[in-house]
């Protein structure tokens, strides 16, 4: 049995992921934006900081947020009538709230890189980076989740 | 590529933090005060932590542990506490206003340093005396467990307490500044 990790205090947190937070941000925003949504981002994980339970997955916990800002941003932007992008990529993706309860019974690496990969339509790249580790091995959890979830709905 | 977060937009975020209410902690560190550096931590009660040791990561947890862990560096909240040290290090202050947040100690430290808060500038008391105030004059020792555990020297005045002969014992942040402090007071020459 393996122990979560503590829940550090929020100053480790911000200091161990922002730099992160705002590239990711930049390269889907464009430079200017990137410095709202990087204080929305954070503020946004430190109202839901207390309701934590543990440390683990800590760096996709908050690309995940990261991610929410974009696509509120990028809705806000859209002009009304025009078909957003986005959009179109969420009615092929089932959101957060849609995928969180269907995936409950996976693993935690292989949970995330399902939830970042078909919720918020994050590169295996950045969910490599999210989840600590390579490219290939987000390709592979997110693969072997979705297996593993067809398995268990047929 | 972008190799550190812009300064302007952390403390932006930092600020934001406070003035949202967010924070169970705000801290900062004041880097050249008389006596050294010192980490100061206050939460929405006042001033929860002046810490002569200002590496904050040991630091960063037990304020997490005692107060919760939205524990951030944010100069904002901190500023009253800095002014008012300001004023003491310069001989202006003979009290401080701000609140000392004692709430998360045990009922018995905090009934100690109740009466410690009413030593007053200038003055010596002994650990025999302020056991004797807080109910139990043979509680001397457990006096100077409590002493040695202030989580807010200067505003909580442990640097006043001495033992029995005079003699100024110990003192969590070194003999030098428990000195310093007491002449800075015109307590000892």
């Amino acid at each position: 049995m393996s122990m979560a990790a503590a829940i550090p205090p929020f100053e480790t947190f911000y200091e161990e992921h922002r730099i992160e937070v705002l590239r990711f941000l930049g390269r889907r925003l464009g430079r200017n934006r990137a410095e709202d949504a990087f204080q929305d981002t954070f503020l946004r994980a430190l109202r839901a900081y207390p309701r934590l339970e543990h440390g683990d997955h800590l760096r996709a916990w908050v690309l995940t947020i990261a991610s929410r800002i974009v696509l509120d941003e990028s809705r806000k932007r859209k002009p009304a009538g025009e078909l957003p992008e986005v959009a179109t990529e969420e009615s092929w993706h089932p959101a957060f709230e849609e995928l969180a309860p269907l995936t409950e019974g996976l693993p935690p690496k292989e949970r995330a890189a399902v939830v970042l990969r078909y919720g918020y339509d994050l590169g295996y790249d950045e969910i490599g980076v999210a989840l600590g580790s390579t490219e290939a091995a987000a390709r592979q959890a997110a693969s072997a989740g979705v297996r593993r979830l067809r398995k268990e709905t047929t | 590529m972008t190799d550190t977060v812009p300064s302007v937009l952390d403390e932006r975020f930092r600020a934001a933090a406070a003035a949202e209410g967010l924070l169970d902690v705000a801290y900062d560190v004041l880097a050249d005060t008389p006596i050294g550096a010192l980490l100061v931590g206050v939460t929405d009660h006042g001033v929860c932590r002046i810490s002569f040791d200002p590496d904050p990561d040991g630091e960063l947890e037990t304020l997490a542990r005692l107060h919760g862990s939205r524990v951030l560096r944010s100069s904002a909240p901190v500023e009253r506490v800095r002014r008012e040290l300001d004023e003491y290090f310069e001989g202006r202050r003979r009290r401080f206003e701000v609140e000392p947040d004692i709430r998360a100690l045990p009922a018995y430290n905090q009934r100690i340093l109740v009466e410690l808060a009413r030593v007053r500038y200038g003055s010596t008391t002994t650990y025999g005396t302020l056991a004797a105030r807080s109910g139990n004059p043979r509680a001397a020792r457990a006096v100077g467990t409590v002493m040695n555990r202030n989580p807010i020297p200067i505003v909580l005045p442990c640097h006043r307490v001495v033992g029995s002969t005079g003699k100024l014992t110990g003192y969590a942040g070194g003999l030098d500044r428990k000195e310093r402090l007491l002449r800075l007071e015109g307590a000892i020459l």
